[in-house]
């Protein structure tokens, strides 16, 4: 079966910025897909030129078999596009929002009652449908903003950061939501800074600084890292340790999580060595635990093997 | 293009407007502000002129002449029988405008039948007042030469009838002009802000990702605008007509066709700077500009087109004003009808068409 996302050799640059550099990714129908990176790894770009917004400067990019360059209208009418900053008319209601969106995409007059409806039922929005959008909750401005572009039904729903910026349990609920559509059968296109929300798709692409420099099974993707990780958690660690504790022998790196530590160690390196060393250092209660490698730390090995190669 | 999805954008069009009413309020106040302002600072009516006069003579006839110019409402006399000393100073204070000097013979001189000398001394720094200053006086010294010599034979006396304006108010002149100035600026403003604040707050990204054509978007901008321009035109017309008394000598439905026609090049010129824009404030300040001072300086709002040199003459007659102009004066003062006023009729759509089919190109689908 054919991408219903194709992505070949895509490249896209704005003056001398290089936004995107030779990108290949191909999306298959009916996959939640993530495309995971920090801002200004080039997501936006490449999903701005995926729902026809920009024209790729070489490379090609099919949607549904449709050209980007060629078939812009059509490609329009069958996806759904959340910009990374949404904005719903505030002055108009609920319901006046879905009709509008309803209107210009062509949805049957007759279909519109009941889609809205069927939206209604993951949104939970019904009982403020006279209510305008300026006056929603944040998390209920984005279920809105999905349901807008959710209303013509499309093949491919392609979404922009939509969780930066909305509460935890609102993120939670919207997964919640991005799942159901999916066992429906849309094909669900998302990127986001998060690193944690990577786990929730079915295959992720780490992008960074305009190229891909991983994708897979967001699970296949963490195993690939045969360096031992470990969580060191203690007081002051950040503020007065961490560089005699970068200076450790055989650690391959430091970075921090929140008040705790990753360090990453060859598998050769036995724990109880590391536990020696950093009693020495810090000579206080501290707790070393092996874990299961994160996505984040995936892509801090991606990147430093990335610089490193590059030196 | 669907009339469906044109519909479904003016509707949305309507909400923002009705729902900010507090803009709705601006819309519409903003016009009748601007034309009372205007209508009574932009004027060249010239009254209370101030003089000073220095007379030698002081008989019966250089007081009859004095009088000639006291009688009339554009001179009040200030100071009289002066220091030659004093003249400057009173003409560098701006006290006065006008010196008189009636020498000390004036009045042997006239019983005598001789040419008599009267000196008239005039600040001509503002050029049309001194030119005034200098016609009228020169009207009040026949007046009374008239007067006094009354037996002469062979005098032409010129009759004037003045027409259409024979008040010869500027008001009259001005106003028209000021609803052709105002329904420019409050027109292209209503537009290229319109598209520009959904520039702004991102949900023009999310109507380009449909399957809309830009005609559909920019005509179900336009549409909306014009009610609202016309509701601007009906009220400065009726400012221009009960408060400054400007007559409407022509068809008021002609008056009202054309006005449909002008506000829809403004709307397209708003919607043409608009589509290369990217906030409201720069919409804003180019849309002040570029209708703002090609009005007033070159569509003959207050210069005469006639009098311009050749390249500013052609370029004039791109300016959406000028034919407006011509069109409100001729219906308004001199009541003439569509046959005579087509050609400008004709060049507004032109004009109109030429910025849609801009506004239109530029009007990108992408967001490069």
């Amino acid at each position: 079966m054919l991408p219903i996302i194709s992505i070949k050799n895509f490249s896209k640059s704005f003056g001398k910025t290089k936004a995107v550099e030779n990108l290949n990714l191909d999306i298959e129908k009916g996959e939640l897909f993530g495309l995971i990176g920090p801002d200004g790894a080039g997501k936006t770009t490449t999903i701005r030129t995926i729902v026809t917004l920009m024209a790729p400067d070489s490379g090609e990019i099919y949607v549904n078999n449709l050209d980007v360059s060629k078939d812009i209208r059509k490609i329009r009418s069958i996806t759904g596009y959340m910009p990374q900053r949404f904005s719903l008319y505030p002055d108009l209601s609920i319901n006046q929002n879905l009709n509008f969106f309803a209107n210009l995409f062509d949805v049957p007059k007759k279909e519109i009652a009941g889609r809205k409806k069927r939206l209604f039922q993951f949104s939970n929005l019904e009982p403020f449908a006279n209510r305008l959008a300026g006056q929603l909750s944040g998390g209920m401005k984005q279920k809105l903003a999905l349901s807008c572009t959710l209303i013509h039904n499309p093949v491919v729903l392609i979404l922009d950061e939509p969780t930066t910026g909305v509460d935890p349990v609102s993120r939670n609920e919207f997964w919640i939501i991005l799942k159901e559509l999916k066992s429906e059968g849309v094909t669900i296109l998302v990127s986001t800074p998060y690193m944690d929300e990577a786990l929730k798709c079915d295959r992720i692409a780490i992008m960074h600084e305009g190229s891909v420099l991983a994708h897979g099974k967001p699970e296949a993707l963490t195993a690939l890292i045969d360096n031992n990780i470990y969580k060191l958690t203690g007081s002051g660690l950040i503020n007065k340790y961490i560089d005699s504790i970068v200076q450790i022998t055989g650690i391959l790196s430091v970075q921090s999580f929140g008040d705790s530590l990753h360090l990453t160690f060859p598998k050769l390196t036995s724990e109880q060595e590391i536990n020696d060393k950093i009693k020495d250092i810090l000579k206080q209660n501290f707790m070393l635990k092996q874990i299961e490698p994160t996505i984040e730390d995936v892509f801090i090995a991606l990147v430093e093997g990335k610089s490193q190669n590059g030196n | 293009m669907k009339t469906r999805r044109i519909v479904s954008i003016i509707t949305k069009e309507y909400i923002h407007i009705f729902r900010d009413w507090r803009s709705l309020i601006i819309i519409i106040l903003m016009p009748i502000l601007m034309i009372i302002l205007y209508g009574y600072a932009i004027t060249f009516d010239i009254k209370n002129l101030t003089f000073a006069v220095i007379d030698d003579a002081k008989t019966p006839e250089s007081r009859e002449l004095i009088r000639g110019f006291t009688e009339n409402r554009f001179f009040v006399l200030k100071y009289m029988d002066i220091k030659r000393g004093e003249i400057e100073p009173l003409f560098k204070k701006r006290f006065i405008q006008m010196v008189i000097v009636i020498p000390k013979d004036f009045s042997e001189s006239l019983i005598s039948n001789r040419v008599t000398k009267v000196q008239l001394l005039v600040d001509a720094a503002d050029s049309n007042v001194g030119t005034f200053i200098y016609n009228y006086s020169n009207r009040v010294i026949q007046l009374y030469n008239e007067k006094i010599n009354f037996k002469t034979p062979g005098i032409v006396n010129l009759k004037p009838r003045i027409l259409y304006n024979p008040d010869m108010k500027s008001v009259n002149f001005f106003v028209p002009g000021l609803v052709a100035l105002i329904l420019l600026l409050i027109s292209a403003l209503l537009t290229s802000i319109a598209i520009t604040r959904e520039k702004e707050t991102g949900t023009l990204e999310q109507i380009l990702v449909s399957p809309v054509h830009p005609i559909e978007i920019i005509g179900g901008k336009v549409i909306p605008y014009i009610t609202l321009g016309l509701l601007n035109g009906t009220i400065i017309l009726l400012f221009a007509r009960f408060l400054f008394k400007v007559p409407i000598n022509g068809s008021l439905f002609l008056i009202a066709a054309l006005a449909l026609l002008y506000i829809f090049v403004a709307l397209s010129f708003g919607l043409m700077i608009s589509a290369s824009v990217k906030t409201q404030l720069v919409a804003m300040l180019e849309t002040l500009m570029s209708t703002v001072l090609p009005t007033i300086m070159l569509s003959g709002l207050i210069f005469p087109v006639a009098s311009m040199p050749l390249p500013l003459r052609i370029i004039s007659k791109a300016i959406p004003a000028t034919h407006f102009l011509i069109i409100i004066r001729g219906i308004m003062l001199k009541g003439v009808g569509f046959w005579e006023l087509w050609q400008h009729a004709a060049a507004l759509s032109a004009i109109g068409f030429v910025l849609l089919f801009i506004a239109t190109k530029r009007f990108k689908m992408t967001l490069e």
